[in-house]
């Protein structure tokens, strides 16, 4: 019979400035997970920590800044390997017999190699572009290109050979796969008006594309994924690219999960299952044992769209993802989308997140190389994603070999996410990884739009100066340039996988 | 002339609209000061109405044809003429609440000694009322009346 | 005198309302106005607050200083109308003047009633109180003589409004009401009650089902009250407030049709084309029972007037009936009433809350899902939402449960109402 699990302490304290509290109860109506509450009696706001994820709606809405919010101060004796994280999984394992859930991207201090790779800049020889001055192109296309071009001969502009559907991105930033149904209606639908604003592209995720997000299809790229939620003819015309899911950076392995709870009539009709069932996409497509089925589907998707969309596939970046995407671009795929390690998800057991995959920095150059060493690298463009945080880290991915990322916790961070990673109890007090009415509301879409919107405006501004710095003035002279890469602190092994070189060199 | 709308969909219910509403009338005019010495003596012209998870913020209209100017046996209640905004002078409501009696919408309010009528005022002298500047999710808008 | 384009018999709310419909649309030709009382336009309804010392003769005034000059009115005050031709299209005044008009407007509003089969009546000291220049009698009256003791006759509003002000001044007042309850003709006996207890508890003397019999005088000086039980009150003031009737002599003396008060059109026009009435003096239609009546409340003489202003100038509006509401402050307890209070319990659903200790009283009237009147005493906070699903005929049978909730609100009327009176401008006609 379980009590109170008495070995679970609070992960944070929450802190009250008595001074400036005025009682107006705004952080009593703004917590999910009832930390504040008011004493009529005496007339006071009080706190209980324990149940506080950490997540600053109180402390962003109080109208004083009374309420502020540290870490827990239960101090463990220092210990380099029993860490205070280590210790608690336990205790809350042993109190609750479970498989412990986390949500958002792996949160353990493995080195990120990102803050080891240093950009260069041009002097004296080579001199740097001025951005605001000089016309700087990062419009990249997304899509299968051809072995050879062939201009008419009459008029050189003419091309006459026939070249594969792209996507045409004003600028080299996607929105990640994040499934209407682990997010809200209100996130979803800023993300696709932002995509469209700013004339790049957001995955719909495995979640089936909702009625009300049709017209903006062609800033769309939906997801087939395991479960084929919500996979209909209309879904697969409607959009501007279809993407396989093999994988998920953040779980590779391991299927999805959206609890029946999350189900409601909304979800119930875009991903096309009952109402209150749990929506369960399996490990593997079942119909996908071998990559010549995954070249069946491929194609299949191809047919039913009359090959007027390029297909992307997106993998999980694990052992091999060399082999596996030269299989996978050979298989047809006219995108390969890498997920690397850190990547976000809705829920997932915290094991498989913070020790299964490798970082997407590794991938990507292997990938990009691979496939340049086998003349294939034309074939498909390369999306890098997973843990992308800067206008920086898309500059040193693209330099390393990605044609462009995609970004989803930075998506959601923008949106107002503060990353307390409990996406799973369906209780995010700013609105997005819920379907609770009370609490979708506090997203709202405009906002949203609009911040994502300056998101993206604000990185390619920095890319174009961190570019114009390089002397660039073309993301494609940036694409796979790993010259303009030295690392710091890096083993020359991992030099050497990268591709890079070392500073000073 | 402006009208301040209330977008129901984009309610959260935090009510910081009254806590500001408040502190913009109150004598202090300083959050903290006003919370702890004029709490009972303003009466926020904004209220928040909630049911379940549905909220929203409501207060005087401001009328083109309102109700309360012609119900008002002071003429207490008026409009003033630069800026269309519906105002009741203090100084001439002798509190018969023939105002409260007509309003549809349930605007006005006994002020915080009962004796006299209390409601918006469009925050006049402000560029942007506080609710309007101060809401979190922009639930309270201000938009042109094109009437 | 030459030909007004606009001439106003009147000089209240109905009166203050048409210069308002008036110069909505014309801003030039000139309003003349013609009224008896000699005062500039003030409010009525704050002669109690005069009496009481709680206003001062400035905020007496309904409109500013300078309303008549900024408006192009000619204000003749202090000057009575006494005959109206309707053919010759003109109208007499005491001091010999004739004044041709193109469109009359007639807002004499109402006298008030009194008995004239009892002997004592002009006796010093007695009074009715329905205008400035009472009030001023009254308190001159005071003044002069110390009085003491009063009887107000008349427990309806002016009568308790009356009660209030002598109240404020330190003199022990007894209201006398024929009716078995005070304010009858807007209270059900729950309201009522609460009301008389509020008036014991401030020290009035409340005697209902029962009137004055005899004046008693003394050097043509009122003294006392005998009432019909034979007991016998002392008095040094006695104010009747026993009703008041429209005032439609000139009306009915010139031949223009007049039954319970001067009938008109929804254009506020008499059966005379050009002679427009408006205020208490008229006769409409009550929206809710569909009787034909004086409604004489404020809001109505104001908008009546306006209406009649405007088509005074040529522009069509419409005024099709008014409710019956009151809002009335009796020694400190706050209460509004509106439409149909006391119903029989025939196709009549009655929804109601109160707390005989704290002294308050909510009561919803319903007819056919519909609110028909509604009365609160104490809690009057928002009240005007119900005024307002009464004369927009609401279909509340979702409600209903929620009406005398707590929370009830804006939030709780049907979605598409909502809407509509949160983006309305108010009134619509």
């Amino acid at each position: 019979m379980a009590g109170r699990k008495w070995l679970l302490e609070p992960d944070f304290l929450v802190e009250r400035d008595p001074d400036r509290c005025i009682q107006c109860q705004v952080c009593v109506r703004q917590c999910a997970n009832d930390v504040h509450s008011y004493d009529a009696d005496e007339e006071v706001v009080r706190s209980d920590s324990s149940t506080c994820v950490g997540c600053h709606r109180c402390a962003t809405l109080c109208p004083t800044g009374a309420v502020s919010i540290r870490r827990a101060q239960l101090e463990f004796r220092p210990h380099g390997s029993w860490t205070a994280h280590a210790l608690r999984s336990i205790y809350k394992q042993a109190e609750t017999g479970g498989v412990l859930l986390a949500a958002m991207g792996t949160d353990r201090t493995h080195t990120v190699t990102w803050d080891h790779v240093l950009l260069n800049a041009s002097q004296v020889t080579n001199p740097s572009i001025d951005p605001l001055r000089e016309p700087m192109e990062l419009l990249t296309h997304l899509g299968r290109k051809p072995d050879r071009v062939e201009f008419h001969k009459g008029d050189a502009r003419k091309v006459v050979t026939k070249l594969e559907p792209q996507l045409a991105l004003q600028v080299p930033v996607m929105f990640s796969a994040m499934s209407y149904g682990s997010i809200s209606y209100n996130a979803s639908l800023a993300l696709a008006q932002a995509a469209k604003e700013a004339g790049t592209f957001a995955n719909s995720g495995e979640g089936g594309l909702h009625q009300d997000f049709r017209k903006f299809g062609g800033s769309m790229i939906v997801q087939v994924a395991s479960g084929r939620f919500g996979v209909d003819v209309d879904y697969l015309n409607t959009c501007a690219a279809v993407e396989i899911k093999i994988g998920q950076g953040a779980k590779p392995g391991i299927g999805g999960h959206l609890p029946g709870q999350k189900v409601d009539a909304a979800i119930s009709a875009t991903r096309m299952i009952p109402e209150g069932t749990d929506a369960l996409s399996p490990a593997p497509h079942h119909d996908i044992y071998s990559i010549e089925d995954l070249s069946q589907l491929i194609y299949a998707i191809k047919e039913a769209t009359t090959y007027t969309k390029p297909v992307s596939v997106k993998i999980a970046a694990v052992h091999n993802i060399s082999a596996i995407a030269s299989g996978t671009v050979r298989a047809g795929a006219d995108i390969v989308v890498i997920d690397g390690y850190r990547g976000g998800t809705g829920a997932a057991p915290t094991v498989i997140r913070d020790n299964v995959g490798i970082p997407i920095e590794f991938a990507i150059a292997a990938v990009d190389s691979r496939l340049r060493q086998e003349g294939i690298r034309h074939q498909a463009s390369l999306i890098a994603a997973g843990g992308i945080r800067s206008s920086a880290d898309v500059v040193k991915a693209i330099a390393l070999g990605a044609d462009a990322v995609y970004i989803g916790s930075a998506a959601l961070v923008a949106m107002g996410c503060h990353l307390c990673q409990k996406c799973y109890t369906g209780k995010c007090n700013w609105g997005i990884a819920t379907q609770d009415p009370y609490l979708t509301r506090r997203l709202n879409p405009d906002i949203a739009r609009r911040r994502l919107v300056n998101l993206l405006q604000g990185w390619a501004l920095e890319i174009k100066e961190m570019m114009g710095g390089m002397g660039i003035n073309a993301i494609e002279s940036l694409r796979g340039n790993r010259e303009h890469l030295r690392g710091v602190g890096l083993s020359d092994r991992e030099l050497t996988i990268l591709g890079i070189k070392a500073a000073g060199e | 002339m402006k009208r301040i709308v209330a977008r129901e969909e984009f309610c959260i219910g935090c009510r910081l609209c009254e806590v500001h509403c408040l502190v913009q009338h109150s004598k202090s005019r300083k959050i903290i000061k006003a919370f702890r010495d004029e709490r009972e003596k303003v009466v926020p012209g904004i209220k928040v109405e909630s049911s379940g998870h549905v909220s929203f913020a409501l207060q005087c209209r401001h009328c083109g044809e309102a109700p309360c100017i012609e119900a008002c046996m002071t003429g207490a209640m008026a409009r003033d003429p630069e800026t269309g905004v519906v105002l009741s002078d203090p100084d001439k409501c002798v509190g018969c609440w023939m105002c409260i009696m007509v309003c549809p919408v349930g605007a006005v309010a006994r002020g915080a000694n009962q004796q006299v009528a209390s409601k918006c005022d469009l925050c006049i002298g402000v560029a942007t009322p506080v609710c309007v500047a101060n809401c979190p999710n922009e639930a309270i808008v201000l938009e042109e009346d094109d009437e | 005198m030459s030909d007004c384009p606009y001439l106003i018999i009147g000089n209240s709310a109905a009166a203050m309302g048409a210069v308002a419909g008036i110069r909505e649309f014309d801003r030039d030709k000139p309003v003349t106005l013609i009224a008896r009382e000699s005062e500039h336009a003030y409010s009525r309804p704050l002669i109690s607050y005069l009496l009481a010392g709680k206003v001062d003769e400035k905020r007496m005034h309904y409109r500013p200083a300078d309303f008549y000059a900024r408006n192009g009115v000619r204000a003749l005050l202090g000057l009575e109308v006494t005959r109206i031709d309707a053919q010759a299209r003109s109208v007499s005044t005491a001091d010999g003047q004739t004044f041709t008009f193109k469109n009359l407007l007639i807002a004499t509003g109402g006298r008030p009633i009194v008995p004239t089969d009892l002997p004592g009546t002009q006796a010093r000291g007695v009074f009715t109180f329905t205008t400035w220049e009472d009030a001023r009698n009254i308190r001159a009256y005071i003044n002069e003589t110390g009085v003491k003791k009063a009887v107000v006759v008349g427990g309806g509003l002016i009568g308790l409004k009356s009660v209030e002000a002598l109240k404020t001044l330190g003199i022990e007042t007894t209201v006398v009401e024929l009716a078995d309850r005070i304010l009858s003709s807007t209270f059900d006996q729950t309201a009522s009650n609460l009301a008389s207890a509020f008036l014991k508890k401030a020290g009035v003397e409340v005697r209902c089902g029962t009137t004055v019999s005899a004046i008693e005088t003394s050097d043509n000086r009122v003294t006392g009250v005998r009432l019909r039980d034979g007991s016998r009150r002392g008095a040094d003031l006695l104010i009747f407030a026993i009703g008041v009737a429209p005032d439609t002599r000139l009306a009915r003396d010139s031949g223009i049709a007049v039954e319970l008060g001067i009938l008109t059109d929804d254009a506020m026009q008499t059966s005379v084309k050009g002679i427009y009435a408006a205020g208490d003096v008229v006769q409409t239609t009550d929206l809710l029972s569909g009787a034909k009546r004086p409604i004489p409340i404020l809001p109505n003489a104001c908008r009546q007037g306006y209406v009649a202003g405007v088509n005074m100038t040529g522009k069509k509006l419409a005024f099709h009936g008014g409710i019956a509401m009151n809002a009335v402050d009796i020694c400190g307890l706050p209460t509004i009433s509106v439409g149909i209070t006391d119903p029989g319990t025939e196709g009549y659903e009655i929804k109601s809350k109160v707390d005989a200790e704290g002294g308050t009283y909510r009561k919803i009237v319903l007819k056919d899902n519909r609110v028909v009147g509604a009365i609160f005493v104490g809690q009057i906070d928002r009240a005007g939402i119900f005024t307002g699903l009464i004369k927009d005929k609401v279909d509340v049978s979702a409600l209903k449960d929620l009406l005398l909730g707590e929370e009830f609100g804006v939030l709780s009327l049907p979605a598409e109402y909502r809407k509509h009176v949160v983006s309305g401008q108010g009134i619509e006609v």
